[in-house]
């Protein structure tokens, strides 16, 4: 039948979460009704195709109507127009902001700009997501960096609030609007094998750990709210950095500490050996990197930098993640036991987040 | 002066940008009351401006307060130009003038604009100061409590129902005035919106001031139609039922006993016989037996062929007083249309007379738009009445005489009454009055149901007038008591079958009953109910004038023959005895005409059971016309015995005695059933009809229903093939579901607490031109049962659920298209239980037990099983496993309610920060599982919504589906604002749409109505916390605004 007209409106609004879904997939209402057919929906209630069709259509039409109020979660909870249950509303919520996995390790780091919005069809066709539901991701992506970019505070905390989301979706968010704010690389083939959750995870001890808002209480000077915020790393951090470079720049420190680990290691791992010899190398990786990230440019390429300096090497060598982080532990553990080495609070702030960011990219 | 009214702006929120420079709007709210206006100050640069403003006062007439609607505009203030409106609202506060509704409007009302829609949202706290007022010649009634519920509200009790009170007013309407031209659509939209807004302001205390005329303090079943007549103006009507409610105090339980007091008039007659009935004169004139065959509308089609339709008004335009001048063409039909010139001019003279004794018109009227009533109110009921006429529209004149419209209601209700009188009632309850109109063609239809009320009700009403608490201790009436036939059995009015009552087999009952009202508590029925719906469309051809009108009415009573065999061939298909809750709609188009019947079917135990559905061929001789036959037949019977077992329709075996009769009910129905089981009345049946033929002028299309036993249609006809095959394609409901078009689902009481109120509208579009009227009868019957069956997939996650009050309401917007609105309510209950009532028992002893146990599933358990372990029902036929079985479950009944339910009812959406209150909204009179402390006032709207970019807003569909979940929002925030949580007995009267998608713009218009109240959970026996509550939560929400 062809309707010109045919609408249903409850006054407690109904959605159907499994067309929900298909609308965020970014189905069309006719690719919508065909797999809730195969789906056998219909069975369940002698139903035909015109009904599903019709029913289709409604919910899609509520769907749109809504996702103005989407934008802005808060409005939902005390708009007028729709009845809905709250935790309908938090499914709604949550379901908007969920993304693909694949789609977010495509845009991880690269600025949230039109530039990259044009991109969407490839990457769209590259892994598989509709250029709806890419828009879509897209979009939220770029919202939450909007209104999280200039506030204060922790940055979790802020998506959580600002976009109801569970605790972790805004942990997701953070890392993503942490990656894009600070342009980390996540692109380079060499880089190819980490997950978005392992990236998120690093980008949870960055968060936690390098910015101004993960110190506490902000110093007076600092007040100027652009400073307290876990959105950027911290500056100060960063130049301390620098002083690290004597663990490798000073011959007696470097062989130092190489016994301690050295003695420490020994007989406790086959790798030993390759440990042994590789130890210079591998130090001066780890700490160029530390010093270098007073450049934006080197701030950047962090992980590939990890990936090159360490993780490839050790991987060559046949580690396993239990030598590594037997060798990470004593690695960072005998820089305390250096007499002449004064920076242990800086050492300790860097390796702690390295070292995890290591654990969780290090993959057997 | 009699009142100060107070309204204080407290903030705004999700205002739209106004100022695209910057993204922000410089916002200042206008208040107007009558001709004062107040502003606010402009809240610069934000969305969510906060005005706080100072108390804005009105010192106005009690009269003002009553008609006009408090104005709330919302602007942007702009330096150089003319400021941008955003929107309005319009708070009615009309619930503020009467002391027992609500005190205090305060919340959030969404701000409205006929173009955009809704556009943010507005704080408002509005309070009124009535003074006393000893003026005695007063124009106002402030005080008379107003309810669409068409049963005593239920925190009331009925110290006495003085009868029946209408009014109408009528205006030009302002899309049609000259102005119109040259001012813009928003303009003209609000000038329509605020008119009619006035205008039921001003009916709405008009008929207060005829109920207080009657010593009424309350209007229940208050039905308030629009009739937009296009270029001849606008007409507001109302009719209810007047009555002197008392408030019960909350902690006690409900009491429904009642002392009914129809005025005079009717009483009189009452105490008389009621077959005496018909020969008595009223005007002076003796109505029955010249008007005649005044029919039921059983017997419909003894009228369809009656006299031309013109003929008979024509010299009332004579007698009538000069400014009628449409009533020359006054073409009536429908039943009973057979008058003659002379009677018909009896009751016009009556009314010209009685136009100057107001109160003694009141007395006229016998008329209760009640659908049901207190346990015992309803003696007899004789069938449905029902009258229409097809009249010519024309300007009106004088604006403030609306005598025409009125001339033509009492017409129509003058006839009803005759045929009320006609099948020996002299009351016509679950009364109502409608409209169709198409261009200049208007066909107003009325119908009811006749009925004869208790007389020692009526009589101790006329003898002690003041005793108001007077208390009925007589037992109420066997559960069958209502069946029996009010009307003379020897001077039958119309044809039918008679026999023996099932249930106490002391009285006569008929085989069927149709009738327009709920289930009355205390019937006796077996299995369960459905929605039987008869649909036809006819089409016409395009005309003009007189001759038009002239083709309708010729049309009108072929249509209601056809729908009538229709509704009677389906009750047999589903072995039910008996419909309620009929609501026939005729609905007009240029070339064509829809008729629409929905009725409730139900087995009546005291009712015969129907005799099946036999095919006969004419010609018997040819074998493949048989073999075609008995497969038909063979469809039928199956269907039959499936609805049987779907509807759980097994009569108790009452005739244990009459074996025979016993094994003709459950004989398979391949066999003609025996329909009577007393042999008796068949050759004196056939008695009467030749009685009632020689009254007859006509009676060629005289029923076959009532000459034998089982239907026969011959299947030659061209129309039985039509009947078989709509009567085949109806699907049945798929398993969980159950539907019905009245107040409860007869065989279902143990609902829960799942409520989803919805309103659907289709519009179809048809293709091409050459349609035959069978063509378009297929397009309009799948037009129906694709809505009932998209329903049922809508709703799949409510199962075990029941769709009540399914209101279906057809129109032809534009000559192809066909527009369908439901509106309905899905309710949970549960299943386990539902076998409960399924054969149902005798009445309980306590009426007012009765009437509460049907609304409130968890009082019913205590009671039910208290009342069935008593040795009581002295009427047998109740298979005994029902005592036991209801009383296990009455024990599961008092278990922890189900998850939803454990939440407060007035819980608060409370959701990043802000909280909305849920308001639950029902077609019904009541909310499963709750009890409603408190009525808060009428909620009457009314909304025009337009658009110039029909496309951008997702077509016509997107449009209608914004403004309908605009409309229910608005709603909501109003009840919100009174401290209500839900609405009963809402209503959606008018959805009229108009496009024009060639140039992008649609219209929209839609009038609700409902009451808010105030509900608590069944279990909470203490009201009061809830009502802190309220407080609580407007209080926060201002502070929230602050």
């Amino acid at each position: 039948m062809t309707m010109e007209l045919d609408v249903f409106v409850g006054n407690t609004t109904i959605m159907d979460e499994e067309v929900y879904q298909l609308w965020l997939d970014g189905y069309t209402v006719n690719d919508a009704v065909k797999v809730r057919m195969d789906g056998g929906v219909m069975e369940e209630c002698e139903a035909s195709a015109d009904v599903l069709l019709s029913d289709t259509m409604d919910q899609y039409r509520t769907f749109q109507m809504c996702e103005r109020l989407l934008h802005s979660p808060s409005k939902l909870g005390n708009q007028l127009l729709f009845q809905i249950p709250p935790h309908r509303q938090a499914m709604l919520i949550e379901r908007y902001y969920t993304f693909d996995d694949a789609f977010v390790r495509e845009v991880l780091g690269k600025k949230l700009s039109k530039g990259t919005k044009k991109d969407l069809d490839d990457i769209g066709a590259k892994t598989g997501v509709t250029l709806k539901s890419c828009r879509r991701q897209f979009d939220n992506f770029k919202r939450v960096f909007k209104v999280v970019e200039e506030l204060k505070g922790p940055l979790v905390e802020n998506i959580r609030h600002h976009f109801l989301l569970s605790d972790k979706l805004a942990r997701d968010y953070a890392a993503i609007v942490f990656f894009a704010n600070n342009r980390f690389e996540t692109g380079k083939r060499k880089l190819q094998y980490l997950t978005f959750q392992d990236f998120a995870f690093c980008a949870g001890q960055l968060i936690s750990n390098w910015t101004v808002g993960a110190v506490g209480e902000p110093a007076d000077h600092q007040r100027s709210f652009r400073f307290y915020m876990d959105v950027d790393l911290d500056k100060e951090f960063l130049q301390e950095l620098k002083e690290l470079k004597v663990l490798i720049t000073d011959k007696d420190l470097l062989d130092q500490h190489k016994s301690l680990v050295c003695t420490a290691l020994r007989g406790k791992t086959k790798a030993f050996n390759e440990m042994e010899t590789n130890f210079k190398n591998l130090s001066r990786g780890l700490v160029n990197i530390a010093a270098k990230l007073t450049n934006t440019k080197d701030v950047r390429d962090f992980f590939i930098d990890l990936v090159e300096k360490f993780i490839e090497p050790c991987r060559s060598d046949r580690w396993t993640a239990a030598d590594i982080r037997l060798y990470l532990t004593h690695y960072n553990n005998s820089a305390h036991i250096l007499d002449t080495f004064k920076h242990q609070v800086v050492w300790d702030r860097y390796m702690g987040v390295v070292k995890s960011c290591i654990f969780k990219m290090y993959h057997d | 002066m009699p009142g100060k009214l107070k309204a204080k702006i407290v903030a705004g929120r999700h205002l739209p940008v106004m100022d695209r420079a910057s993204d922000l709007t410089d916002a200042f709210v206008e208040v107007k009351f009558g001709n004062t206006t107040f502003k606010t100050d402009v809240c610069h640069k934000s969305l969510n401006p906060q005005w706080n403003s100072e108390w804005f006062k009105f010192e106005v007439d009690d009269e003002d307060l009553q008609d006009e609607p408090l104005q709330v505009t919302v602007l942007d203030h702009d330096t150089y130009s003319a400021n941008d409106a955003i929107g309005k609202v319009y708070i009615d506060i009309d619930p503020l003038l009467c002391s027992e509704a609500a005190s205090v409007i305060s919340g959030w009302f969404p701000i409205y604009d006929t173009i955009h829609g809704i556009r943010g949202e507005i704080n408002v706290l509005v309070k009124v100061e009535l003074f006393n007022d000893l003026n005695r010649f007063r124009q106002s009634s402030c005080g008379v409590k107003f309810f669409c519920t068409t049963s005593i509200p239920r925190c009331y009790r009925a110290v006495m129902v003085h009868g029946f009170v209408e009014e109408l007013v009528v205006n030009e309407d302002p899309e049609y005035q000259w102005i119109d031209r040259i001012r813009t659509p928003r303009a003209s939209n609000e000038a329509r919106q605020r008119l009619i807004s006035l205008m039921s302001g001003e009916l709405q205390r008009k008929i207060g001031l005829k109920v207080l005329e009657m010593g009424g303090n309350a209007v229940v079943g208050y039905l308030q139609c629009f009739d937009l007549e296009g270029e001849s103006g606008l007409v507001v009507r109302a009719i209810g039922t007047a009555c002197t409610l008392d408030k019960l105090s909350s902690g006690s339980a409900p009491n429904t006993n009642t002392h009914m007091h129809p005025n005079t008039a009717p009483a009189s007659n009452a105490c008389n016989s009621p077959s005496k009935d018909g020969k008595e004169p009223v005007f002076g004139e003796d109505l029955t037996s010249s008007s005649g065959p005044p029919t039921p509308f059983r017997a419909l089609p003894t009228t369809s062929s009656s006299p031309p339709p013109f003929s008979p008004s024509k010299p009332c335009s004579r007698q009538s007083s000069s400014s009628d001048t449409d009533l020359s063409l006054t073409p009536k039909t429908g039943m009973g249309s057979g008058g003659s010139v002379g009677k018909e001019a009896g009751p016009l003279k009556t009314l010209l007379r009685q136009q100057t004794q107001t109160a003694l018109e009141q007395r006229e009227f016998p008329f209760f738009t009640l659908t049901s009533f207190p346990p015992g109110f309803l003696v007899h009921v004789g069938g449905v009445v029902s009258a229409r006429s097809v009249k010519l529209l024309d300007r009106i004149h004088n604006p403030d005489e609306p005598e025409t419209r009125d001339a033509w209601w009492e017409e129509i209700r003058q006839e009803i009454k005759s045929h009320a009188k006609a099948l020996g009632c002299h009351a016509v309850v679950g009364y109502s009055e409608s409209t169709s109109i198409c261009e200049e063609v208007c066909i107003l239809s009325a119908s009811g149901t006749a009925a004869i009320l208790n007389p020692r009700y009526m009589r101790e009403g006329c003898l002690d007038i003041g005793i108001t608490d007077h208390r009925f201790e007589e037992p109420s009436p066997p559960s069958c008591g209502f069946c029996h036939i009010p009307y003379d059995e020897l001077n039958m009015p119309f044809p039918a079958q008679l026999t023996y009552c099932y249930l106490c087999r002391r009285q006569k009952v008929p085989d069927v009953l149709f009738t327009t009202i709920d289930l009355p508590p205390e019937a006796a029925v077996t299995g369960k109910g459905c929605l039987i719906q008869a649909r036809l469309c006819r089409l016409k051809k395009k005309a003009q004038g007189e001759v038009n009108a002239t083709a309708i009415s010729n049309l009108l009573p072929f249509m209601e023959y056809e729908l009538h065999t229709q509704l009677m061939n389906k009750l047999k298909l589903r072995s039910m005895n008996s419909l309620f809750g009929l609501h026939i709609q005729i609905s007009v188009g240029e070339n064509m005409l829809l008729g629409l019947a929905s009725a409730t079917g139900v087995y009546l135990t005291a009712l015969p059971a129907p005799g099946g559905i036999q095919i006969a061929g004419k010609t018997p001789g040819e074998l493949s016309n048989e073999h075609h036959i008995l497969t038909i037949q063979k469809r039928i019977n199956d269907t039959i015995a499936k609805n049987k077992e779907l509807y759980q329709i097994n009569p108790p075996k009452l005739f244990a005695l009459d074996p025979e009769v016993f094994c003709g009910i459950n004989m398979e129905l391949t066999e003609e059933v025996v329909g009577s089981p007393i042999p008796e009345p068949r050759q004196r049946s056939r008695l009467f009809r030749s009685h009632s033929e020689s009254s007859d002028e006509v009676s060629e299309l005289d029923l076959s229903h009532g000459k034998k036993d089982a239907f026969v249609l011959e299947i030659d006809d061209t129309d039985a093939v039509e009947d078989i095959h709509s009567l085949l394609t109806d699907a049945p409901t798929p398993t969980g579901f159950y539907s019905c078009n009245t107040e409860i689902m007869p065989g279902i009481n143990n609902w829960t607490s799942g409520v989803q109120m919805f309103t659907s509208v289709r519009v179809f579009r048809l293709s091409n031109a050459n349609l035959t009227n069978q063509g378009l009868n297929k397009i309009f019957t799948d037009l129906c049962e694709n809505l009932l069956k998209s329903f049922y997939f809508k709703l799949r996650s409510m199962i075990p659920c029941c769709l009540c009050q399914l209101n279906f309401t057809v129109a032809v917007p534009e000559e192809e298209l066909i527009q369908v609105t439901v509106t309905a309510v899905a309710m949970t209950f549960d299943k386990d239980q539902t076998q409960e009532k399924t054969a149902d028992k005798p009445p309980t002893k306590g009426g007012s037990e009765t009437e509460e146990q049907l609304q409130f599933p968890l009082e019913l358990c205590a009671d039910s099983s208290s009342a069935n372990c008593q040795p009581t029902s002295k009427i047998s036929g109740v298979p005994e496993s029902t005592n036991v079985s209801s009383r296990v479950s009455s024990l599961e009944r008092c278990s922890p309610l189900p998850e939803g339910r454990s939440r407060s009812l007035r819980s608060s959406r409370s959701f990043g920060g802000s909280s909305v209150t849920v308001v639950k909204m029902t077609p019904l009179s009541f909310l499963p599982g709750t009890r409603i402390i408190k009525y808060l006032g009428i909620i009457n709207m009314f909304f025009i919504r337009e658009t110039t970019s029909l496309r951008e807003e997702g077509g016509v569909s997107g449009f209608l589906h914004t403004f309908i979940a605009e409309v229910f929002s608005m709603v909501r925030a109003h009840v919100a604002a009174l401290g209500g949580n839900a609405v009963v007995s809402y209503s959606m009267k008018e959805c009229m749409l108009m496009e024009n998608p060639n140039k992008n713009q649609a219209q929209c218009l839609i009038n609700v109505s409902g009451d808010a109240v105030i509900c608590v959970r069944e279990t909470d026996q203490e009201p009061t916390p809830s009502t802190t509550n309220i407080g609580h939560t407007s209080a926060s929400a201002t502070d929230e605004a602050t």
